[in-house]
């Protein structure tokens, strides 16, 4: 028997090794199961990489590895001087994807691009509850709002009709959830009454096409022949569904998979010594903070936040809480994102100075709270031991704080109370590259109540970034949004604690794999050796 | 013996009916709300949380909610998950097969090891081997599942590299499941080798799971043949000059067999509930892995339809080792 199960498991062993395969198959150890296959239903990222990063595509795209937006199924785009008309020439000889529910019979046109739109923007589009009906990233995005109409101008003109200008629309273009798909396959499940399959069986127009899934199992696709880009360099893309991250990377080094995602961070270390993996890491789009409320006294008064602020080692976070892998942050955005000011000076860290900034103040025996959330995040790997070591800091300084947690959705929900109590740990990664998705979002008047935690609305502040978001001149952008730090910095409605790195342990036959800045997983333009 | 059936079976009716007022009870009891853990840091404005809660019939008074839920039940609806938006049924099914077979292999290891090393410690009770094997099942008992799985993946897998890391099949196979259960689908495939590959697959989950089972019907089997020995007709059929082998093998173990059957049946709840840690470890596509998903995003159709279809089966199969029980104790059945 001994000898039987030593023999099935040579056996296995060869037949694992990737040399195995004949045609060149790359096999991803994914962290979970795609939520569904129609990236506008979801919010996921594990859902982006299995629908929109592989088999869709977008009008305008991010360029692999960068944030920077390059055309996508549209070949040039034209914006009006009054900035409320995006025109879009799109792309010729476009294919969509065989399956085996569909048989194209046309190019990509303009009115994929009205279907992909509209079924998310209008109510009485038959398309608009199916699937639940569900659009939270467009919602997200103020899309509703924000859209006036999509129309059609000939079969490869579209134009977008705004209700305001928006100089991010184009870089909002290029997220998952604006997806490009099939309107003839759309009107054909219609016809058939099954309407609910282009949602679960999906039809694009990008580098790889679904070949099967099995729930919590595995995703397979293969290459999409005729993609316009030119054919995917690997023929085959297994994602191999993994949830724990110890066992992803023992996968790893047995070869069952080449690339894995969110490395256990006790891994690193033998992953930097593994002679078989590369591990690639690259700064992450995102920040971590710690948020006042600043309608509450002490923290309505700048200087007291100022002063906490003074009072943090954010130093000893890096390496205690981060194990090195992060970087202090002095901004609100993180250095990958353009606009990002080189010259804003961080708070110093001085208890000294800041236990006088608190008398100056009037601040004596403050007791307050710390957040800390329940849950691990890129931006924060440990919220309990982040903030002990605030708590710590603070202590030093003769401010007593409680730490609080709840779960995590309570947190979320009851983070957002105008007369919440205390200061709130908490981050964001970033969605299309562009500031106004840090500022806007997580700092402007209209998010408080909402994703502003520290319910500041500084008209100052707020003048600078609604102002970017009109411009459509970059360098005028870039201006008024490196303004708007070092207002940010001076007010002190958050003390900016850290940008994390983000690592991808890959195995050694991989070619050009690239960080994708906003946390994706994209497998087109890979290769293996 | 039909009274006997009809009582269990109508004892099982107000099992169901409590089973659905707490799971219903107890999602809804733990914090966190579904919509908010669904929108993440990016949030939602409240009147889109407001629309969303009602198109999920949140809004609606607690008991018209349970109401609506237990009605549905009755018309064989579980409902859509809230974060897939598919049928909870079509979920939980395509799911199921896969715990049942490691469930059943889980089950074999743990009868076939469990019941001869439990005989044959007490035949020898005292002796090394008892003190051993005992000592054994003691710490397999208290192993912690998690910590076990890891631990035979980097010495069996890492190592040795004799068993794959995690999964049902190589990636090498494809094939379009037919039964669900991959021994067999390896089978009808008629592809070279899928069959090994589902078995070198099987191994490690196999043992991680099997092991509390296995300690346990050991022990039980031990205590339980170690009561028998002591009884008069083993005495007896040991003066008639019959074979130990004979003695021990059909008058004892017989016997000993009534509380085992038992313990296996309790077992299987057990092996539910190891699955869920089981299947994380191996990536295994099982139901537990899924309702621990469901339950850390609040898909309440996911967790009560889950919760309720396993209880159902615990239900089915502790009801079967009960009739089972009649059939091989006569004492049970007519016990009024």
């Amino acid at each position: 028997m001994k000898r039987t199960l030593i023999g099935a498991g040579v056996v296995m062993s060869l037949a694992l090794s990737p040399m195995a395969f004949a045609a060149k198959t790359l096999v991803y150890c994914s962290e979970g199961s795609p939520e569904g296959f129609n990236p506008s239903l979801y919010t996921a990222g594990t859902t982006f990489d299995a629908s929109s990063k592989s088999i869709y595509n977008r009008l305008v795209e991010f360029d692999r590895g960068t944030t920077n937006v390059v055309p996508g199924l549209a070949e040039t785009w034209s914006v009006s001087d009054d900035g409320l008309e995006y025109t879009f020439n799109l792309r010729k000889g476009v294919k969509f994807q065989t399956t085996e529910n569909f048989t194209p019979s046309r190019d990509f046109n303009a009115d994929d691009v009205i279907y992909s739109f509209m079924r998310q923007f209008d109510k009485e589009n038959p398309y608009h509850n199916v699937s639940g009906g569900s659009y939270e990233y467009f919602n997200g995005m103020s899309m509703p709002d924000l859209l006036k109409d999509v129309v059609k101008v000939d079969d490869y003109t579209v134009k977008f009709v705004l209700n305001r200008p928006e100089a991010p629309m184009i870089a909002n273009l290029g997220m998952d959830f604006a997806s490009i798909l099939s309107a003839e396959y759309a009107d054909k499940m219609l016809a058939a009454g099954t309407p609910e399959n282009v949602d679960l069986n999906p039809v694009g127009t990008g580098p790889f096409q679904l070949v099967s899934y099995q729930k919590d199992a595995v995703i397979r696709y293969k290459a999409h022949p005729d993609y316009w880009a030119g054919k995917a360099q690997i023929d085959n893309l297994i994602f191999a569904i993994t949830q724990d991250p110890s066992v992803r990377y023992q996968k790893l080094k047995a070869g069952e998979c080449q690339i894995m995602p969110y490395p256990n961070p006790a891994d690193i270390e033998a992953m930097k010594a593994d002679a078989d993996v590369n591990l690639l890491e690259q700064e992450g789009l995102n920040v971590g903070y710690l948020a006042y409320n600043t309608k509450m006294p002490p923290f309505d008064n700048a200087k007291v936040r100022k002063a906490l602020n003074m009072a943090i080692n954010k130093q000893a976070i890096i390496e205690g809480v981060f194990q090195g892998a992060g970087k202090v942050a002095k901004n609100p955005i993180p250095p990958t994102i353009w606009s990002y000011n080189e010259a804003t000076v961080d708070d110093p860290y001085d208890p000294e100075a800041a236990k006088k900034m608190l008398d100056e103040a009037g601040v004596s025996g403050l007791k307050t709270k710390i957040w800390a959330m329940p849950v691990q995040r890129p931006y924060n790997p440990n919220a309990r031991r982040m903030a002990e070591l605030i708590q710590a800091d603070w202590a030093a300084v003769g401010v007593e704080a409680e730490i609080v947690s709840y779960e995590w959705g309570e947190y979320l929900k009851r983070s957002k109370d105008e007369d919440r109590d205390g200061a709130v740990l908490l981050g964001w990664t970033g969605d299309n590259g562009d500031p106004d998705n840090f500022l806007a979002v997580l700092l402007g008047c209209d998010g408080v109540g909402g994703s502003n935690r520290a319910q500041w609305c500084y008209q100052p502040f707020e003048d600078l970034i609604q102002k970017a978001k009109v411009v459509s001149d970059h360098a005028e952008r870039t201006k008024l949004y490196e303004q708007a730090q070092l207002v940010f910095k001076e007010q002190a409605p958050w003390a900016t604690i850290a940008h994390s790195v983000v690592y991808m342990p890959v195995r050694k036959e991989v070619v050009d794999y690239r960080i994708d800045p906003f946390g994706g997983h994209i497998f087109y333009g890979v290769d293996l050796k | 013996m039909l009274r006997f059936f009809l009582t269990r079976v109508a004892l099982v009716i107000p099992t169901f009916v409590g089973i659905t007022l707490l799971t219903f009870a107890m999602i809804r009891l733990v914090p966190g709300d579904p919509i908010e853990l669904l929108a993440g840091e990016r949030g939602v404005t409240p009147e889109r949380h407001a629309e969303l809660r009602a198109s999920y019939g949140f809004d609606k008074p607690v008991l018209e909610q349970y109401w609506i839920y237990v009605n549905n039940i009755l018309h064989g609806d579980l409902g859509n998950s809230i974060v897939t938006r598919q049928p909870v049924v079509n979920e939980f099914f395509t799911l199921f097969p896969a715990t049942v077979e490691l469930s059943i292999c889980a089950m074999l290891f743990a009868v076939f090891i469990g019941l001869p090393v439990g005989v044959l410690a007490a035949v020898r009770r005292g002796s090394v081997f008892d003190h051993t094997v005992m000592g054994a099942a003691l710490t397999g008992y208290s192993m912690p599942i998690f910590w076990w799985g890891l631990l035979l993946i980097i010495f069996f897998s890492g190592i040795l590299g004799w068993t794959p890391v995690s999964g049902r099949i190589s990636l090498l196979y494809f094939f379009e499941p037919v039964t669900g259960f991959m021994l067999i689908d390896s089978l009808l495939s008629g592809e070279d080798g899928a069959f090994t590959s589902a078995v070198s697959h099987l191994i490690l989950p196999t043992i991680v799971l099997g092991t509390i089972p296995l300690a346990v019907i050991a022990r039980q089997t031990r205590s339980a043949m170690l009561e028998v020995l002591g009884e008069d007709y083993v005495r007896t059929a040991r003066a008639k000059g019959l074979a130990p082998r004979r003695v021990i093998g059909v008058h004892a173990l017989r016997n000993a067999l009534i509380p085992v059957i038992t313990v296996i049946g309790l077992q299987v709840g057990v092996l539910f509930a190891g699955a869920v840690l089981t299947e994380t470890i191996f990536s295994w596509p099982g139901i537990g892995k899924w309702l621990i998903d469901s339950i850390s995003r609040r898909d309440y159709p996911s967790v009560q339809g889950g919760i309720l279809l396993i209880a159902t089966t615990v239900i089915l199969v502790n009801l079967a080792v009960d009739l089972v029980y009649g059939l091989i104790n006569p004492r049970i059945r007519y016990r009024r």
